[in-house]
């Protein structure tokens, strides 16, 4: 560890996108992964309102540390994210409300997301502010990767279009296929269908990634 | 009277079957991923969920009819919510471990799991929104709880015997019970358009 500023920063926030993915690796958060994927659209503002909390509450919990006593820490970190996705619930409202109208429930739920509280508690607390955000930023940018991935596969799978934001409040929606789409995607049964084959996907790409490192495994 | 209890009934069938929460609006994953590999675990699961969710119903309806309303602060409501949710789990465990301790052995650990639902934080989110009364957000706490122990008394059976079926190998485990958990959404969007709301 020579230089552990830039190292560490760039390590950590690849580290919440692939090793640690909240989604595919240790399946947490999984309700809005299903709940809001049917457009990509929805997802993508998801997976945006996720990060921005997540980032948000990283920064607040490690500039805050050193005054909360240990014993009450985890009502104090329950309010700093309550606070934040109050604020981004209010943010949203007043500028996306048509996602919002999508969304709204699952926002208010990303209070109850066991990845940020994990984050909190495991990171925030105990490093200084630019690892922690960088750390905020990888777990957010994963989420975020994960929720466009699975939307995006959704969207194009079950409705043959996708939708693409192309401002806050424009989207474009571009129609792929003139063929009948497998509409069984778009609804929730489809949810879990393409968590599940895209969990899988991931795992297969992993172990081809192990066995070139260990050929004789 | 016979109108308000079948109006109460509808609520209860609603949230438990047509509008289950883990099936058709994925609340609760991570608990119902978590806790269903065995059939004992998810039966303890349930019997706390359901109580836990009815008790927090009613008091959340209280704080926020009586308090939030009339003071206009009703965006706090999450803040809130979560408060009443994380006060509640940790004052029945202190409870529990006082007055019962062979049941605090059997259920403690689904307590503490409990605050990190969504579910127990959806419910009374839903109750301030759809304006329930108070015996109505109490029917709709209790349906979402039966709901819930019936997913995962459901996908506990089915993984049981799973362990001794043959996955291909990037299917093993979570992928897996995906897959399950969307078959058995499927049957349960036979039940949409049951009673309508």
């Amino acid at each position: 560890m020579s230089n552990p500023g830039t190292v560490s920063l760039k390590d950590q926030f690849l580290n919440g996108i692939i090793k640690e993915n909240t989604i595919f690796k240790l399946a947490l958060s999984l309700c809005p992964s299903i709940a809001v994927t049917n457009n990509l659209k929805n997802g993508i503002f998801m997976g945006a309102a996720v990060l921005f909390v997540q980032v948000m509450v990283n920064i607040t919990i490690s500039l805050i540390r050193k005054v909360i006593h240990p014993k009450v820490r985890l009502p104090i970190f329950m309010l700093v994210i309550s606070g934040w996705v109050t604020v981004t619930q209010l943010l949203m409202a007043a500028f996306v409300p048509d996602v919002y109208a999508k969304v709204g429930l699952y926002i208010a739920l990303i209070v109850a997301f066991a990845s940020i509280l994990a984050r909190a508690e495991m990171f925030a607390s105990k490093n200084t502010i630019l690892p922690s955000m960088a750390d905020g930023l990888g777990m957010g940018v994963g989420f975020l990767f994960a929720l466009t991935v699975i939307s995006f596969f959704r969207e194009l799978v079950g409705k043959a279009t996708l939708t693409i934001p192309t401002g806050l409040s424009t989207s474009h929606v571009i129609t792929l296929m003139n063929t009948k789409p497998l509409l069984i995607m778009i609804l929730p049964a489809g949810g879990f269908l393409a968590v599940g084959i895209l969990m899988a996907f991931f795992n297969w790409i992993d172990s081809l990634y192990k066995k070139d490192r260990h050929a004789s495994h | 009277m016979g109108g308000d209890f079948s109006r109460l009934f509808e609520l209860i069938v609603s949230a438990s079957l047509i509008n289950n929460f883990v099936f058709t609006k994925f609340l609760g994953l991570c608990i119902f991923f978590g806790v269903s590999k065995k059939m004992e675990t998810a039966i303890g699961m349930s019997i706390t969920f359901t109580s836990v969710m009815m008790i927090s119903a009613a008091l959340s309806w209280v704080v926020f009819n009586k308090i939030l309303v009339p003071l206009d602060i009703s965006f706090l409501e999450i803040i809130v919510f979560i408060g009443i949710i994380a006060g509640l789990v940790q004052t029945s465990d202190t409870i529990m471990r006082k007055t019962a301790p062979g049941l605090y052995y059997k259920l403690g650990i689904y307590l503490a799991l409990i605050s990190t639902n969504c579910i127990i934080l959806a419910v009374p989110l839903e109750n301030a929104a759809e304006k329930y009364s108070f015996i109505e957000s109490l029917a709709f706490g209790f349906g979402s709880g039966i709901g819930f122990a019936l997913a995962l008394i459901i996908m506990a059976s089915i993984r049981e015997r799973l362990e001794l079926a043959e996955v291909p190998a990037p299917f093993k485990g979570l992928p897996m019970a995906f897959v399950i958990t969307s078959l058995i959404a499927l049957a349960f969007t036979g039940f949409s358009g049951l009673i309508t709301l």
